[in-house]
């Protein structure tokens, strides 16, 4: 395997503000980016410059600064349309991420157009906010949920999927990429399987987006989610892609302003696509300042940061194999810079508490999967995700803190 | 030795290290010692909410006085139960009612624990003290 540069990691480093300091005395180093990256100085730089010269509530004044503020929150949304490859950005709605895009899409599609006896199909590999709000509508509506398992690499059987796809099934909803083990699912194959006996698809995009190339339709997604926090954009925003005409079948999710057209009485008439499912004030801020985290990655060249990203997770994993006792727990083919992995006889806990003595940022625990950590009867792991700042010199410090943590608790 | 003599010893031990290593290396090998829990008293009612990982704590009345067994299958946390332990098993329930903590401040655990972790210990503390209430009450 070959180390040289494939990106300007020092400029990118100092990029990132947050990432220089210590913990403990030493030097940090941030591991933990399948639960939130980083923010870029733009991205900081964005917000900030939101609220010192262009806060305004948006499509209502008419005076300069509301202006402005419509005029960026409405170019994010082509941005992110752009990101996506939708078709349109009437088919973009504003969330607070993906927990909240796919609560939309379960109570609005999923209570509207989803019956008793029907069937939902999630997988095995799913994020908590990708099995409760289905397990929600499951129990109001009688719908009945079923798993496609996890072979013991962490991917998912298709097979079992072929025979679980039948004419009762409505709707499927599975993960780009796996958060908690990195797998990176067939969902183009998901997904035209799925549309083979007429059922939706909703893609949770939340660990997909920072890595991969999205073409939501390539894919053919019905619905895809994502996060921005996850991708280098700030908290409290994410957005809902939808077909544009499911979204105009759809009922509204929440009622208040932005979201009508007309209001007596007697009756009120909706507004059309997005607004529609934005109602009330949005996140104004964040949307501005996640126009910067995508054009943050874009400067840096989405091909570039993963192939970045890829190298750390080979030369991670190589080094990781060689620490006795340890044993990675998904070895998916495909799959982005997450490693897992526990090691025989010590509690991730305890190895997360040691790791951040020695400035290392790691998760512990279930990762919010738990169905999956019972799958490979575990408690949790330990999880080192990559983002694009992220160095050899880093997975040193993290292979080197392990022995110490292993010597520590032996 | 009464609660606070306990937790003074323990602030003494504690002093003679100068870095993080010694220290948790001091707590692991007495989260080691810990005796624990048999597989059949690491019941659903037993566990203390709020940890990271799982924590059992019983309690029973020996004379006069309250003694606790608790177990964790993480062996840091173990080591800061047995601790506690330390300091308080084997005391009145209206001792240990009545008694105040500072020791874990006053060794640095606190600020070198996550505070999701700590609040586990927190729940732990909340748990002996509401044993030692209600065997007051009996
Ligand atoms: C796969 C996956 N789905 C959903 C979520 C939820 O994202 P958010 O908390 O930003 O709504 C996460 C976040 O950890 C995730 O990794």
């Amino acid at each position: 395997m070959t180390l040289t540069e494939i990106v300007d990691i020092q400029k990118i480093r100092a990029d990132f503000p947050v990432l220089d300091q210590e913990i403990n005395g030493k030097k940090l180093v941030y591991f933990d980016n399948a639960a939130t990256t980083q923010k870029p100085i733009a991205v900081i730089n964005a917000l900030k410059h939101y609220y010192e010269f262009d806060n305004a509530n948006i499509h209502r004044g008419i005076h300069t600064l509301a202006e402005r503020a419509t005029r960026d929150f409405e170019a994010t949304r082509e941005a992110v349309r752009k990101f996506l490859g939708a078709a349109s950005t009437e088919e973009i709605i504003f969330t607070s991420g993906t927990t909240n895009g796919i609560n939309l899409v379960a109570s609005t599609y999923g209570r509207k157009f989803i019956k008793e006896g029907d069937e939902i199909i999630i997988s095995g590999l799913e994020h908590h906010s990708n099995i409760v709000p289905w397990q929600m509508l499951c129990e109001e509506k009688g719908i009945n949920l079923k798993v496609i398992p996890v072979n013991d690499r962490g991917e998912l059987d298709m097979e079992v999927y072929d025979q679980l796809l039948s004419e009762k099934v409505k709707l499927v909803s599975v993960n780009h990429v796996s958060n908690a083990l990195g797998t990176i699912n067939p969902v183009k194959e998901i997904i035209a399987k799925a549309h083979a006996v007429g059922a939706v698809v909703m893609i949770d995009g939340a660990q997909a987006t920072s890595h991969l190339d999205i073409d939501v339709q390539d894919l053919d997604a019905d619905f895809y989610a994502f996060s921005a926090h996850k991708l280098y954009g700030p908290t409290g925003v994410g957005a809902l892609y939808g077909k544009k005409a499911l979204l105009e079948a759809m009922p509204p999710y929440m009622g208040g302003g932005e979201m009508i057209k007309e209001v007596t009485f007697e009756k009120t008439t909706y507004n059309e696509l997005p607004y529609k499912f934005e109602a009330g004030t949005p996140n104004i801020a964040d949307v501005v300042a996640l126009k910067a985290a995508l054009e943050y990655m874009d400067s840096i060249g989405r091909d570039k940061i993963a192939a970045h990203e890829d190298m750390l997770l080979q030369y991670a994993t190589e080094q990781l194999l060689q620490i006795e006792g340890l044993r990675m727990i998904g070895e998916a083919k495909n799959k982005v810079s997450v490693a897992s992995f526990v090691i025989e006889g010590i509690h991730p806990q305890d190895i997360g508490v040691l790791l951040d003595n020695l400035g290392v940022a790691v998760r512990t625990g279930h990762h919010c999967t738990q169905p999956l950590m019972k799958r490979f009867n575990i408690l949790g792991t330990t999880r080192a995700s990559f983002a694009v700042y992220n160095t050899i010199e880093e997975v040193d410090r993290l292979i080197a803190g392990l022995h110490r943590v292993k010597k520590m608790l032996a | 030795m009464t609660i606070n003599e306990i937790q003074d010893e323990i602030i003494e031990e504690f002093a003679l290290f100068d870095d993080w290593a010694d220290k948790y290396e001091y707590i692991i090998d007495m989260g080691k010692k810990l005796k624990g829990l048999p597989e059949d008293q690491k019941t659903e009612d037993n566990i203390i909410k709020g940890c990271q990982s799982r924590v059992w704590l019983n309690a029973h009345k020996d004379g006069e006085n309250l003694v606790f067994e608790a177990d964790s299958e993480a062996v840091i946390v173990k080591g800061l139960v047995s601790m506690l332990i330390r300091v308080l098993s084997g005391h009145s329930p209206k001792e240990i009612a009545e008694s105040e903590l500072y020791f874990i401040d006053q060794i640095g655990m606190s600020q070198h624990l996550a505070q999701t972790r700590s609040n586990g210990l927190v729940s732990m503390v909340k748990q002996m003290k509401n044993y030692a209430i209600a065997y007051q009450l009996v």
